[in-house]
């Protein structure tokens, strides 16, 4: 146990009689960047909340840096917060947002500056030390949200959504600051957010959630390409992934409409045994057209629908039997609606689920 | 009103062909509508003090004339010790109830933001001395302090025979306790307008503060306070119109006495209206209790237009 930063032990959470956590078990190793991703209300927020001591858990135990925090207040868990809403002093300067936590724990004053110092320097806000939050632009004011966790020179640092209340533009820019910011701290960071980007981009490992319940904890790269069930596969990646209705038999894929699809490059994770009811996906990158299509293990020429070019590269849509399909390419190949193409792709590269039970086959 | 005056002047330079018909359909339907208020407000609060203000210079008995006396009712008006002394008490009264109402007002709403049980009960509780009339407010609390009836007789009843409490009778104390009748009547409204800022701070604020191990207190105190401004400056505003005009709890309460000790402007200006047929002595007091009123004004306008100003730099 003592070689994990932060451990949750079968916690759970009800609020009156809706079971908001149940029986929720997360190891997070020291210095590990892990993100929390789940829609609204899949209780991401909530375990954030009940690490940080914020909320009091129904059962469970919450561990920190080996020491058992359930009950203890947010001050004394060793933590660091960071919210959406930025959640500044309005009227102190950001000097005095900075160390007033400091200042009331009783801090010595040199203490304190060295401290403030530090942030300052890291996060290039030390032209700002003397405005009010409403002098800051929304990236300023959640670097200096970011500050105000720094200083407490804690092992584990919360963030609530952080970048949810920026543009576009801001948002990736600081995006890129907070994976610079741990690459040099180092601490363990826990990470709420509903943007598959920012959990594909920063984390280490990735716990996707439903209705309390993480539904995998894997790294990215595994989220992406392995999905344990069908939720998981639907809910990262953009375009969505293509999703086949069909039959499994053997390691022949054959879909409602008669489609023969052969999976002889699957890794299965669990036998199957006889003709099975399940759905394969096919990310629209792993779908490849023309020339290149006719060393796949599965090609169809089918007609293009829509062609929608994004710039760096290119969606189209089209039908595999009755199924619409889209599939990305390069955005030099020419293609238009209405033509006649050839595309291919290896199912091995792609994930088979059981209808029944929805999980990874 | 000045914002959307200056808004539709924007508008008005933005938009090269404004859609006339819309809007002159919009304007002669708020016209109709607010006719009635118009007339109330121009009629009722302009006229009359126009008149108030000519008659301050006459010297009206009775009946109001034009017999202009220049500022002979002003010379009189200050050379009157009743009316420096009512002066010098609402001054008092307001200081000591305006820091009551807002304390107690403050300490009220965060009782009441603790998730408490029966919230509604008690706000109901809190806001009912404001829904009575002043005047029975003041009865109830002259009740209460009367030697023979309230506080000082139950006491004694008990067995402290020489318990004494009856603020009203003392000239040195009379004034504290018309201000304890006000500050009961008038510090639920307070609370309600403050609860109403506390619900309004982010919730992340508390819980930023949780995590920085900021107490409660200081939280309040600190952090929140300051961040309510709007909500303190409403309930500041409408106390202070109610210490201007303060009179039928001091009627209920004590006529002013005993002496002149809680004697007040109010009741300076009807009294020369109506028993001591001067109305032109009591215009000229009614035009001078409006210069406070006008400072408030001007007071929060300056505070607004300062505010705006900031924020707009900060955009």
């Amino acid at each position: 146990m003592t070689q994990h930063s932060v451990s949750i032990r079968d916690l759970s959470l009800n609020f009156g009689n809706v079971k908001v956590l149940e029986h929720l078990n997360l190891d997070i190793a020291q210095g590990e960047f892990i993100v929390l991703l789940g829609p609204s209300g899949c209780g991401k927020s909530t375990l954030l909340n009940c690490i940080a001591g914020l909320l009091d858990v129904s059962d469970g135990q919450i561990f920190i840096g080996g020491r058992n925090v359930t009950w203890e207040e947010p001050k004394d868990r060793g933590i660091g917060m960071v919210f959406q809403s930025y959640a500044l002093y309005p009227q102190m300067t950001v000097e005095r947002n900075l160390s007033f936590g400091l200042r009331v724990a009783g801090m010595k004053k040199d203490e304190i500056d060295k401290r403030v110092a530090r942030a300052a320097e890291i996060l290039q806000i030390g032209p700002l030390l003397q405005r009010k939050p409403v002098e800051l632009s929304g990236g300023q004011r959640q670097r200096v949200a970011i500050g105000r966790a720094l200083v407490r020179d804690v092992d584990v640092f919360l963030f609530d959504e952080p970048l949810s209340n920026l543009d576009a533009k801001l948002r990736s820019d600081l995006r890129v600051e907070i994976k610079r910011l741990h690459q040099r701290l180092k601490n363990t960071m826990i990470y709420v957010t509903h943007d598959q980007i920012e959990a594909l981009t920063l984390a280490d490992r990735i716990a996707v959630m439903k209705n309390g319940v993480i539904q995998q904890l894997s790294d990215p790269h595994t989220i992406y390409n392995k999905p344990v069930n069908l939720y998981v596969a639907g809910f990262i990646g953009s375009p969505q992934m293509n999703m086949l209705n069909g039959t499994l038999d053997g390691t022949t894929f054959t879909t409602d409409e008669g489609i023969a699809i052969s999976a002889a490059n699957y890794e299965f994770t669990t036998p199957v045994s006889g003709p099975t009811k399940a759905i394969l996906g096919v990310r629209p990158e792993h779908i490849v057209l023309g020339e290149d299509a006719r060393s796949m293990p599965f090609t169809l020429d089918v007609e293009i629908e829509i062609v929608e070019p994004m710039g760096s590269d290119t969606l189209a849509w089209t039908k595999i039997g009755g199924h619409p399909v889209t599939f990305r390419c390069n955005s030099d190949v020419d293609i238009k609606s209405g033509q006649k193409a050839l595309i291919g792709f290896d199912a091995g590269r792609g994930s088979i689920f059981s209808v029944e039970t929805t999980n990874r086959l | 009103m000045s914002q959307y005056a200056q808004s539709s002047d924007a508008a008005a330079l933005v938009s090269t062909s404004p859609p006339r018909r819309a809007r002159r359909k919009f304007n002669v339907m708020s016209i109709v509508g607010t006719t009635p208020m118009i007339l109330t407000a121009v009629g009722v609060f302009v006229i009359c003090i126009i008149f108030s203000f000519i008659w301050s210079f006459t010297n009206s008995k009775l009946f109001p004339n034009f017999n202009f006396v220049g500022m002979d009712q002003y010379n009189r008006l200050w050379a009157s010790d009743r009316w420096r002394i009512s002066v010098g008490n609402v001054f008092l009264f307001g200081v000591c109830s305006l820091v009551a109402n807002m304390v107690f007002g403050y300490l009220l709403a965060v009782f009441m933001d603790q998730r408490i049980k029966q919230e509604d009960l008690f706000r109901s509780i809190f806001l009912y001395p404001f829904a009575m009339s002043l005047v029975v407010t003041g009865l109830v609390w002259q009740w209460m302090f009367d030697p023979n009836l309230g506080i000082q007789s139950a006491v004694r009843q008990l067995g402290w025979t020489d318990f004494q409490f009856a603020p009203l009778t003392n000239q040195a104390t009379a004034i504290y306790g018309v201000v304890l009748g006000g500050v009961w009547n008038g510090v639920g409204v307070t609370m309600a307008i403050l609860l109403a800022g506390l619900r309004g701070v982010d919730a992340e604020i508390w819980k930023a503060a949780k995590i920085d191990g900021i107490p409660a207190w200081r939280t309040y105190l600190f952090i929140v306070l300051p961040m309510m401004k709007g909500a303190l400056l409403t309930a500041f505003i409408l106390q202070c119109t109610g210490v201007v005009r303060v009179f039928d709890i001091v009627i209920a309460m004590t006529q002013g006495g005993p002496g002149v000790a809680t004697q007040m402007p109010a009741i300076y200006v009807i009294q020369h209206i109506t028993d001591r047929v001067n109305v032109g002595q009591g215009m000229a007091a009614a035009c001078t209790m409006l210069l406070p009123v006008l400072a408030v004004i001007v007071l929060q306008g300056v505070l607004q237009w300062n505010a705006k100003r900031k924020k707009e730099k900060a955009i």
